[in-house]
């Protein structure tokens, strides 16, 4: 499959009063067609900073301050404005985690939604409402002809972000970038969504990158996952390796904060002790060392380099998986951290 | 020192740590009045207007006492006399000394400005807290009472008012706007209480461990002072302003008894010849009103987290 | 949007009410009576008294006053004899209706206007003259501003005529006078509510679209601006119908504002107490007018 999306090196700073704040450290990541992947993490944690810098979205006082974005081999990072217009909710576009805030409020959906066709396609507002008509109907929305003339607070949570979704699909874009799709919905209503998000990616050709902090969410949808703490990415690799085999000591932290049934260690839900440190000024070593039960002293004066495991692209940044410290801490490694309790 | 001997010794040995630096803060803490200081003293606008309405306020209080004329006794060897040595804003078209005149009308406006602001300020917490506090049929009938009040147009109500209560003095005008101007504060004050309510509730569901008094003078007394000092900043230039109109609507205070308004007032009816008989009250109008305003909007902006960004 | 509209006018018909009561007690509880100070025998000013049916019981007098008003008559001036308080209304209130709303008409546009630019150009120095402009606008009072243009360009300058009404030349001073108020309140309004429409989520949404930021104002921001921009008309109104007291005098044009000020100056009560009624109950119309457009402007008012 070919690459669509490559991120390298991407590093953000927002240049506030303050002082910089180091949202995004030097991000690597990359999307297939048609493929699916998350990019996981606490919130705070830029996975929003980096995908709506790889949109054009960052706004003042955010600042890119290296890296490149590869889409179809064109590097987005130096593109122009007008450039950036014309691939914003046409080849590459968002859906946004409130749909309430993210919705105008005195404007007809029907209308929010044809906005973004007209803008990118020559379309008379018949064509427009014909295709907006279409893509309701795609994403299963009841009643479309008449509810293309509703108000965004004349729909329910669940229905308006099914518009979210309307809006982003209404151009057929080759990147989807669905940003915390979830969150701000009930359970029964964030289950719906992820369906329908499975469902279409059958009908549609659209790659998908998800964000999120909700590891369920990864496990129902993505085939490869980004696990992101503090600005970096700290471990990534096929969904189904992350999940079984998780090698970051973060990583092993979120997937036992679920509550699950089978969980190894007799049921025992695990937390990560601490807040994530402030960018404003991270720490020299790895990020996580300050609430990590198992680290080194290296690991807080020194970054940890990308170890790779078994099968090609599965790798974490954690100083674990040094010659050094393999042997003394296979035991940790083995029982994924549970064996320090 | 000893750490960076220590992971250079034995990089891969267990990172020992007390309890205390997980929960170290890596920023220095700025409370919140010095942060809104901070913010405020960026301001240079506001700095400047604070300042210059310092110098006013004690050019007020002193400036009468720097001449020997007093603002009734007319000088009938200068009359419309422009300003000169002696005369240091001139006289008016009865030989009275401006400088003087100038001050002693800021005393009477900025008195009638600070007082018509602060009563209905005391008034409106009184009312809206007991509007607040008692909560069900009395809230309901207050606040409906205060949209009425509040739909009444307030100068038409101050100019009645004087009429009614006999124009001339400064009482009245204080009077006046006291009635007229409550009701904002009392909306205000209202919020405020039904915010330490929901807060106590708050604080007894949860158990925490601060008492209600120290929630109510160290988080929200410092946050709502905040929003009361710039209402009354921003007030205060309001009031001078009405002053100043009903003064030139011959509503004002009586003569001899200057006040800004009421040089304004006068002098334009003499601004062809003596301009700058006119001006110069005018201009310390203008000054005023400007400065407060800047002032109140600094404070705003201070105060506001979200716009310092 | 029923509910809402009849709320709205069930609250400004009490407005109306309390207005009328409030400024009918106000005045006929004052001590003594309005003949007072006049030097004529006790025969006459008790016919004088039982001509403006003063010689009644309070109370009686006041559903008189309310039975009148209901039906329009707004009683009689002490100091024009005879003079029917509606006809002063109907002969003067067209010159300052028309000079009002052309000041308001102006100012809201230009206000508006300059708010817009102002926020587009935020913290560049189009924003930074704008606002100099807005704040000086606030601290130049009418009594202030008026005489001074009034002696530039009318006597110095010689460009427009100094007073009167009549011509559109007479107009175009008198209206600046007026809006000048309101012309600087809108503009730090409007940028105020641009700039908080900019920072809302749905304009994150919009970029996403790839709009660009011309569209996204024209689309998005310019009508979710104009719904807290309509609070300020009711103020405008307000600012607009005191300036002219002021501005009538300056600019000797003969308005309502002028009788008004001549009423209260020699105290003719009955002039006094109609008009207040009068000036009130226009306000709170328009008040409520601004009401029910919130509800054509937001479809959250309107549809609930």
């Amino acid at each position: 499959m070919q690459t669509l999306l490559k991120v390298e090196n991407l590093t953000v700073s927002f240049f506030t009063q303050a002082g910089e704040v180091q949202a995004v450290r030097g991000v690597d990541f990359d999307i297939r067609q048609k493929e699916t992947i998350a990019i996981v993490g606490e919130s705070g944690c830029g996975k929003t900073v980096t995908v709506q810098t790889v949109m054009g979205l960052l706004s003042n006082p955010g600042r890119v301050k290296d890296g490149r974005i590869l889409f179809r081999g064109e590097d987005l990072a130096k593109a122009s404005r007008e450039r950036l217009h014309a691939l914003q909710g046409n080849e590459m576009s968002m859906i946004f985690q409130d749909p309430l805030t993210y919705l105008n409020p005195t404007m007809r959906v029907g209308r929010q939604i044809a906005e973004a066709y007209l803008q990118h396609n020559k379309a008379t507002r018949d064509e427009a409402a014909a295709r907006v008509l279409e893509i309701m109907r795609l994403v299963s929305f009841p009643s479309p002809e008449r509810n293309m003339r509703a108000y965004p607070f004349q729909l329910s949570g669940g229905m308006r972000q099914r518009i979210m979704v309307a809006m982003a699909l209404v151009c057929n874009p080759v990147v989807l970038f669905a940003d915390e799709p979830t969150t701000a919905l009930d359970v029964t209503i964030q289950a719906q969504i992820i369906e329908l998000m499975n469902s279409l990616k059958s009908k549609i050709d659209t790659a998908i990158v998800l964000i999120t902090h909700d590891m369920g969410v990864v496990a129902n949808m993505a085939q490869r996952v980004y696990v992101m703490y503090a600005g970096r990415i700290v471990e990534h690799g096929a969904a189904q390796d992350v999940f079984e085999n998780p090698r970051h000591p973060y990583t092993w932290g979120l997937l036992y904060s679920i509550p699950r049934l089978d969980a190894p260690g007799k049921g025992a839900m695990e937390f990560i002790p601490g807040t994530p440190p402030d960018l404003l000024c991270p720490p020299e070593g790895c990020a996580f060392a300050p609430r990590c039960k198992h680290a080194m002293n290296i690991c807080a004066v020194r970054q940890p380099p990308k170890y790779t495991f078994g099968r090609a692209e599965h790798c974490a940044a954690c100083w674990l998986y040094s010659e050094e410290a393999k042997k003394t801490y296979a035991d940790v490694i083995e029982k994924r951290g549970n064996a320090n309790g | 020192m000893e750490r960076t001997k220590a992971w250079k010794t034995f990089p891969f040995a267990k990172l020992e740590r007390s309890g205390m630096e997980a929960e170290e803060m890596v920023r220095p803490h700025t409370s919140y009045l010095k942060d809104v200081w901070r913010a405020f003293k960026r301001r240079k606008t506001a700095l400047v207007s604070a300042v210059i309405l310092l110098i006013l306020v004690v050019l007020v209080l002193f400036g009468p006492m720097m001449n020997p004329y007093n603002y009734y006794s007319n000088d009938y060897t200068a009359i419309n006399s422009p300003p000169t040595a002696q005369h240091w804003f001139g006289t008016d078209t009865l030989g009275r000394d401006l400088w003087t005149r100038v001050w002693v009308g800021g005393r009477v406006s900025l008195l009638i400005a600070i007082l018509a602001t602060l009563f209905p300020f005391l008034i409106g917490m009184v009312m809206g807290g007991i509007s607040g506090y008692f909560g069900g049929k009395v809230d309901m009938i207050m606040m409906r009472c205060i949209d009425i009040l509040m739909g009444i147009p307030a100068m038409i109500y101050n100019i009645l008012l004087i009429v009614v209560l006999g124009s001339g003095n400064i009482s009245t005008l204080i009077i006046a706007f006291t009635l007229t101007g409550w009701m904002g504060s009392a909306r205000a004050a209202r919020g405020m209480v039904l915010q330490i309510k929901a807060r106590e509730f708050v604080m007894a569901s949860k158990t925490l461990g601060a008492s209600p008094a120290r929630i109510i003078f160290r988080h929200l007394l410092p946050n709502t002072l905040g929003i009361m000092v710039v209402g009354v900043t921003l007030t205060i230039p309001m009031i001078i302003f009405a002053e100043a109109f009903l003064s030139f609507i011959g509503l004002g205070v009586a003569p001899p008894n200057p006040s800004w308004g009421q040089l304004i007032s006068i002098a334009a009816e003499v601004f062809k010849s003596y301009p700058y008989q006119f001006i110069i009250p005018c201009a310390f109008v203008s000054l005023t009103m400007l400065c407060f305003n800047l002032l109140g909007d600094g404070l705003r902006d201070a105060l506001d987290p979200k716009l310092r960004a | 949007m029923l509910r809402y509209a009849l709320k709205r006018i069930g609250i400004a018909l009490l407005t109306i009410f309390a207005l009328t009561t409030i400024t009918f007690f106000l005045l006929h509880l004052l001590p003594g009576d309005p003949f007072l100070n006049i030097k004529v025998p006790v025969a006459i000013q008790e016919k004088q008294m039982a001509y403006y049916g003063l010689d009644k019981p309070i109370l009686q007098q006041y559903f008189i006053y309310l039975k009148n008003l209901l039906t329009g008559n707004l009683g009689t001036s002490l100091k024009y004899v005879g003079r029917n308080v509606t006809d002063i209304i109907a002969d003067f209130f067209p010159v300052s209706a028309a000079l009002g709303l052309i000041a308001l008409f102006f100012a809201e546009l230009i206000g508006m206007t300059f708010g817009i630019l102002s926020a587009q150009f935020k913290n560049r120095w189009p924003d930074y003259l704008l606002m100099f402009f807005a704040i000086l606008g606030i601290a130049l009072p009418s009594m202030v501003i008026g005489p001074l243009i009034r002696y530039f360009f009318g006597v110095e300058l010689r460009l427009l005529p100094v007073s009167g009404w009549g011509t559109p030349e007479q107009i175009i001073m008198p209206a600046f006078v007026l809006g000048l108020a309101t012309v600087a309140a809108n503009t730090r309004m409007m940028r105020a509510c641009m700039l908080a429409v900019t920072t809302q989520d749905y304009i994150k949404t919009a970029q996403a679209k790839g709009l660009t930021p011309t569209q996204i104002v024209m689309r998005h921001e310019l009508k979710n601006s104009l719904v807290p921009m309509l609070a300020g008309i009711g103020p405008a109104v307000a600012s607009v119908m005191m300036g002219s007291f002021v501005v009538e005098k300056i600019f000797v044009i003969p308005g309502l504002g002028k009788h008004f000020v001549n009423a209260v100056t020699t105290l003719d009560y009955p002039l006094i107490m109609s008009l207040t009624i009068f000036y009130g109950t226009i306000l709170v119309t328009m008040n409520l007018l601004v009401d029910l457009l919130y509800g054509v402007v937001d479809p959250r008012i309107r549809l609930d």
